[in-house]
Order: structure tokens, then sequence, then C-alpha cells
């Protein structure tokens, strides 16, 4: 009895991201009808697909139980880059190239101080983070960038009709999901984040492990910083600002445990992403006074941390042996 | 012609900074045999096994694996040589399904090898037949977290067969598993030695090693000082070899206690899924026995009793006086003791000194009057007072973390914390588990002092010995219910465990 009770809340649990995602959609389209049509989904939809890349990144680095700080910074940067390097006359392949080769730089110094230097993954990507941003500034003079109109008709672009930051956040998440679920690495990632010294002992090399997610996640956030810059034609000094906070509260709210070795990046990461925009867009729908915004928002991030440690009691507590009422051994409902 | 031997050791040398933890020590296994290894903590038994699994080097000897030079660099390669080790630790990974835990190293590829991704159908398929061959009724897709203690260990082991292991180490296999968990892993390892299997087995409890192992080879000081069909020993005489002094001297004597007044009653105590109705009374002088199997609830009656856990119904009374609200903090103001049968997690603070793990309980009783800072001398006099107490080995610095100490010594920084305290009651949970002989009769000799100082004891072991040994009286339990009260001259090893095996009247 008390077993299949918990069994049920922590079901319960690992589907609250969907759940969440109903509630806020029922919500919101009881008060507006305009909200529940297409277009304005689509919209939430285009909308959130930059963050949402991000997050997928993310997503890699706290299933490790490690964070990137430094996804902003490294939106901004390779941004600023991209932008000077078409407004000085290189073409736009050229430079969305450059903006991924900046991502894979900035992961491959955040790896290395991190599985090397074996300094504390949020200290040296808040460093990162400054860096980013102080380089950025300084080439830029904090001026904001207007760009081409070849970048803004990328971003409304469409691909056999769905709309290009749609068809680019697809591809993202098919293959993280692919790698997270159905690789080798993908599956030691999750072990490594579980139990690091564990995952040693069991002949795996974290290092390598380490190394990469802090690569795919700066490849991760100069793919998000492509598809907002095409979004928005132009890089101002606020460019990817705090979208370390965006990009991390998307996988929590979508149940990756910030202690490691939980989580997956579908449904879980993607819905907390759309989840977060949805909440904005429902607001602006409603004529919500601005400020209530961050209120409402860092409720709902309060409400997921703490989903997250409920489920973390929880387990443990599952964990813990009863002693009257046993229920018979082999007898398991998921058996076979 | 006898079969070769599948495993030969000859005069293998291990020093550690000029100690020589090793000498020459030779032995051999045969296939589809049982070698238990035993051997106090420290008698080389783990500089033994690293040798064998690749993480250490020996100075001189060699090792020969089927007739072949077997010299492992890294554990990687010992177990390409099919040498699979079952930890006493499980390295299993809970949030992975138990077909991940299985090939996690090795994954087959799908669709050829050589590409990323997981041939995840094979290894279901695979991971079904290997725990068919354990015995293990589950899904290969079941996430090991769902999992008691005792399934995981069968499925460490159906991971060693995927390597198609032809030595199995086992180390402590059985300490977080219960009686019946225990049952079976015993009949799969006597099935898998049927089959053909080779296993060395480590364990302290010696009735468990007498009971599976065809050979024995005894270790005492990194020399081999007894070898030979398992015949050739009785318990006592293993007992004996180990440490060079027999069972009956293990124990201290108890003295005749005279009926002395309550210190702790217990009355009908009750809460659901862990202990139901109660009733027992722990008088000063008295070291008291909780025998019972693993999940029998006498771990879960301990933690009641001090706090950790709460009770539906009944009463606790200390001395006379009915206790309100139990939590921790008032027990240890009341001082009552407690030593939990995991030290490691909850016994204490592993990254800390030795000094501040003595001193945790008692901080408030070294303030100084007035400016309530802590008094640092006279806490420093009391933990050196504590040590020469329980005997702390001499070499070890206060400033020196209690991690870097052997486990017979933790234990005794955890009896020294509490002992600071000055304890009226002393709940004991499997004080001994984990330490080796000598650190045993020595931590019977701390609790037949404090009991002879007016202290009651409450003792809780899995060993039935021990407690014969030790109590003045056993209490029995099973299923969360005390089921006999057995008083020292009617002391018997197969009443007690008829007790605690009773099985439940009411469905």
């Amino acid at each position: 009895m008390v077993e299949t009770m918990h069994r049920f809340w922590l079901r319960a649990l690992n589907y609250t991201p969907l759940a969440l995602c109903a509630g806020v959609l029922a919500v919101f389209g009881s008060l507006s009808g305009k909200f529940l049509e297409t277009q304005n989904l689509l919209n939430i939809l285009i909308q959130s697909s930059s963050a949402a890349i991000v997050a997928t990144g993310m997503t890699f680095v706290l299933l490790t139980g490690g964070v990137d700080l430094s996804v902003g910074a490294i939106m901004f940067l390779s941004a600023v880059v991209a932008g000077k390097m078409v407004l000085g006359g290189i073409t736009l392949p050229w430079a969305l190239g450059v903006m991924l080769l900046v991502g894979i730089g900035f992961g491959a110094v955040n790896a290395f101080f991190i599985t090397r230097m074996r300094i504390m993954a949020f200290v040296v990507t808040l460093a990162t983070l400054y860096l980013g941003r102080g380089l950025g500034l300084w080439v830029t003079e904090t001026r904001a960038m207007n760009l081409p109109e070849s970048f803004l008709k990328l971003g409304v672009a469409r691909v056999v009709g769905v709309p290009l930051p749609v068809v680019i956040l697809g591809g993202v998440v098919l293959g993280a999901h692919l790698i997270l679920t159905r690789t080798p690495f993908g599956r030691q990632i999750y072990a490594v984040g579980n139990d690091l010294e564990a995952a040693r002992k069991a002949g795996i090399r974290p290092t390598g492990i380490l190394a990469s997610v802090y690569v795919l996640s700066g490849v991760c956030a100069a793919i998000g910083g492509m598809v907002s810059l095409a979004q928005l034609g132009a890089v101002s000094p606020t460019f990817g600002n705090q979208r370390e906070f965006t990009a991390i509260a998307a996988a929590v709210l979508g149940g990756t445990s910030l202690f490691g070795g939980r989580g997956q990046v579908w449904p879980g990461t993607v819905l907390g992403a759309v989840l977060m925009q949805t909440v904005e867009n429902g607001l602006v729908i409603l004529n919500a006074d601005p400020y209530l915004y961050p209120l409402i928002t860092s409720g709902i991030i309060f409400g997921a941390v703490l989903i997250d440690s409920a489920r973390h009691t929880f387990l443990a507590r599952l964990g813990r042996r009863r002693i009257r009422l046993e229920k018979p051994f082999a007898a398991r409902d998921d058996a076979a | 012609m006898p079969a070769p031997p599948l495993l030969e050791c000859a005069g293998i040398d291990k020093s550690f900074h000029g100690v020589r933890v090793l000498r020459e020590v030779s032995f051999r296994l045969l296939p589809g045999r049982t070698l238990g290894l035993v051997g106090e903590n420290g008698a080389g038994k783990s500089t033994l096994m690293n040798i064998l699994g690749g993480n250490l080097e020996p100075d001189a000897g060699r090792l020969r694996l089927a007739g072949q030079d077997y010299r492992p660099r890294n554990p990687q390669e010992a177990s390409g040589c099919g040498v699979a080790f079952i930890h006493q630790e499980l390295n299993l990974f809970p949030n992975l399904s138990v077909a991940e835990n299985i090939f996690l190293t090795a994954f087959p590829r799908w669709p050829i090898s050589g590409w990323p991704f997981i041939d995840r159908r094979a290894i279901r398929a695979r991971t079904r037949a290997l725990l068919e061959e354990v015995g293990l009724a589950i899904g290969p897709d079941t996430l090991v977290e769902r999992l008691s203690p005792g399934e995981r260990q069968l499925v460490e082991i159906a991971k060693a067969l995927s390597l198609e292991a032809r030595l199995l180490i086992l180390d402590e296999p059985t300490t977080s598993l219960s009686a019946r968990e225990t049952q079976r892993l015993f009949s799969l390892l006597t099935r898998l030695q049927g089959q053909g299997m080779s296993m060395i087995y480590i364990s302290h409890r010696l009735e468990d090693v007498l009971d599976l192992c065809q050979d024995l080879v005894v270790l005492r000081d990194g020399e081999v000082v007894g070898q030979g069909p398992r015949g050739d020993f009785s318990l006592d005489q293993l007992i004996t070899l180990m440490v060079g002094r027999s069972i009956q001297q293990l124990f201290p004597t108890r003295p005749e206690t005279p009926a002395a007044a309550a210190v702790l009653e217990v009355r009908g105590l009750s809460q659901p899924g862990m202990v139901a109705n109660v009733n027992f009374e722990l008088h000063r002088h008295e070291v008291l026995g909780i025998a019972g199997l693993m999940g029998s609830g006498r771990s879960e009656l301990a933690r009641i009793l001090f706090g950790l856990d709460p009770f539906a119904r009944g009463e606790i009374r200390l001395a006379g006086r009915r206790r309100e609200r139990v939590t921790p903090r008032r027990s240890i103001q009341q001082r009552v003791a407690f030593l939990t049968e995991n030290r490691r997690e909850e016994g204490l603070c592993f990254e800390a000194s030795i000094a501040d793990n003595i001193a945790l309980v008692s901080l408030p009783a070294f303030r100084r009057t007035g400016s309530r800072l802590i008094d640092r001398p006279r806490l420093a006099e009391a933990v050196k007072r504590m040590r020469r107490e329980v005997r702390l080995t001499v070499s070890a610095r206060d400033d020196q973390p209690v991690k870097s100490l052997s486990g017979g010594n933790q234990q005794k920084v955890v009896l020294a914390k509490w002992l600071l305290n000055e304890p009226a009651v002393f709940i004991l949970d499997e004080p001994t588990r984990g330490i080796d002989v000598g650190a045993k009769f020595e931590v019977y000799h701390l609790i037949n002092t404090l009991a002879g100082q007016g202290a009651g004891i409450l003792v809780i072991s899995s060993e039935i010995e021990e407690l014969i040994g030790l109590c003045d009286r056993i209490l029995v339990m099973s299923h969360g219910e005390i089921r006999d009260n057995v008083d020292r001259p009617h002391f018997d090893r197969e009443r007690i465990l008829r007790a605690a095996l009773e099985v439940r009247a009411t469905a």
C-alpha cells in the first residue's frame, strides 16, 4: 500500500513537466480565445526555439552534475564575430561556420579548465561568462550592430512549409535525443552524472565525457545564437544576456535534476523551454503588467526546483526497506 | 593426475614504504572450486586482491592463470583475462537499466560494429538470458534503483557472467543482504560452481565461509598461516589461527548482575510498517541484546528510540520519566547514545579530523561560562582521555581525517564520541560490523566496562554468537515484533534462531 502510493507519487513527479504544460495552456486558453489559435501556438514554438536549443546543450552539462554559465556569453560573442565578418563583406555561410567555431572554442576552454585543471565548473564558466561578454563589448565598443537583410531572411525562411528556426530546433533535439538514449556515450553521461568515482571504477573515462559535454554545450549556444540573430537581425550589447538562467530553468522545468544523472532532452527540456515562452506569450496576450513577468517565471522555476528535490526525497524513501507487509520477492509489476 | 590449477600464486611479496604486507604468499585454486580467504583486517587480504585485480603489481613472485603467466596492469586487463570482482560496495548505476549496467563499457553496436548506436535489441536479449541464469525474474529495462540490495548483487554477478569470467572474486558480498537474499546468493554460487566456475570468497562471516568453500587460506600479518580443505578447520580453530586467541577468550566474562532499576522502559511502541507493540525494559548495568534477521525491525526500533524516526503509539520512559517529543537532540541531552549500523554515512564526518569527530556531540559541554566560546584546551584534554579509553591507535594524530583510519579505529572514534557524553543508555547497532577480530575484542571489553559503570546497553547484532557471548539477556525480533526474551542461563543458538525465523502469524 505505502509502496504503491510512493510509486504513484514518483510517477506523478516524473510527469510534472507535461502536467504543468497542459495546465498553463488550459489556464491561458480559458482566459483568452486568441491564445489557443494555431498561429499563436506556432509563434510560441518559433520564439522558444533559440532558448530550447541552448537548453538542450545545458541539459548535457546538467546530466553530468555540472553547470555552464557561459552560454549567454558564447551566444553574444559568436554573434558579434559573425556580425563583424558579414559587415566586413564575408559571405553568410562562412560567418555561420565561424560562429560554430567560437562555440567549440569556448566549450573547449571550459572543458580544459574543468577536466585538466580540476576547477569547479561553476567557477570556470562564471569566468568565461565575463571573458566572452567582455571580449564582445570590446569588439563592438558597446554599440548595437545592425546586420544586412540576408540574416533576417533566414529567420523567416521556411523548409517545406516549416519555419527554419523550428527545423533547426527539431534537428538539434533529434540529434541530442539519439545521442543520449541510443549511444554508449549518452548512457555513460548518465553513469558519470550519477557517480563519477563509480564510473571511473567501471572502466569509463569520465574526463573525455565531461570535456565533450562542455563542447556540446558551446556548440548548442552558438546555434542558439544563430537562430536568435536571424530573428532579431541585430546584435545589441544585451544579446544573449542571462540566457544561461533561462536555459537552466528550462532544463530543470523539464525534469532534469541539478544533482546529475536524471533528465532528458525530449520531451523534458523542450517542454520546459516552450512552457517558459508560453507563460510570457500568455501574459502578453492577457495584457498583464510587465513587472509581473519575472515574478511569475520565478514562481514556476521555484516550483520546478521544489519538485526536483521532492523527487530526490521520494527516491531515497523508496530505496529504504520496509519491514512489515513486505512485497513478495519476485512479484514485480514491471517484470519482463 | 589431478586437474592443473586455475590460479597459482607463488611467493608473492609486496612492501609499502619498506613495510612488508605480503610475505611469500603461495596458494593454488583448482578449477570449479571455491577458496575462502580469511584473515583480520590488515592481514593483507585486500593487497592480495588488488594484485589479482590489476590495481597493484607484486614486488616478487609470480601468478599463473590457467597455465599462462598472469600480470594484469589495470582492472580492465584483469577482466579481459576473465577475472571478475564483486566488491562489498556495488558498482551499479541506479539511474540506468539492468541491461545498460551490464553492458555499460561494452555495448554491442547497431547496425554493425563501429557505429555509434547501441544495439538495444541485442542487449535486451542477452540480459534476459543472463538474468535467467542468475534466477532473477525482472525485465532487462528495469531501473536498478527499483531493486533490493540482494537483487542488485545478482545483477553484479550477471555482469560478471557477461564478461565470461572464469574466476569470480567476491569481497564481503553478504554485508547488506537479508538472510533470505544471502541464501539465494549462496545457492546461485553453488550452482555456478557446479558449472565449473572458480571462486575466491572473502568474508568476516566465518560461518558463511565454512558453508560455501571447499578450500581455505588463512592470512595473518601478510603470511599464509593455514591452508587446506575445509574439513581441516573448525570455526574455533579458524579464529585461533587468525588471531592466536580462541573464541572463548574473545568475550569478557559478565558479572552476575543483581536486579537494578530500569533506565529505559518501552511500552506498546508501534509505528505502521516498521514495528508493532514493542515492550521491554533495560536496566542499569545490563547488556541487553536484540537478535533478529536483517529487516526484522531491529535497526528501525533503535532509530525510533533515539528519535530519528517517529512512532505512532506507545511510550518511551527514561529513568522513570515519560519522554515527550523524542528527537536526537533531546536524546543527546538526556544522555542517550546511538552508534548506527552505518558508520561511513551516519556515524562519522568522514573528511573531518579525529578530534572534531570525537568532540561533535559534546561541544555544548565545553563552552566557557560567560563568553560561550569553546574551551579548546579543556576539549583537547577530554579528547586525549577518550582516545586512551577506547584505545585508539597511538600512531594516529588528532588532526588526521577519520577516513584515513582502519574500520576498527573508525569505530573506536564513534565510540569515543559517545563516551565523551557519558551515556546512561547506549544503543549499539552492529558495533563490530566490518572490523577485525582484535578490534572486536576491544569493543566487547568497552561495552562490559561501560555496563559495569552503570549504563544500560542495548546491542543489536546479526551474529548470534556475539550476543550470546556479550549479553545478559536477548530479545528476538521478527517482522517488527519481539518474539522471544531469553535470559543468560537459557541462551541457546537454536532457540534464538527459531524465534528470529518465525513466520508471521497474521498474513
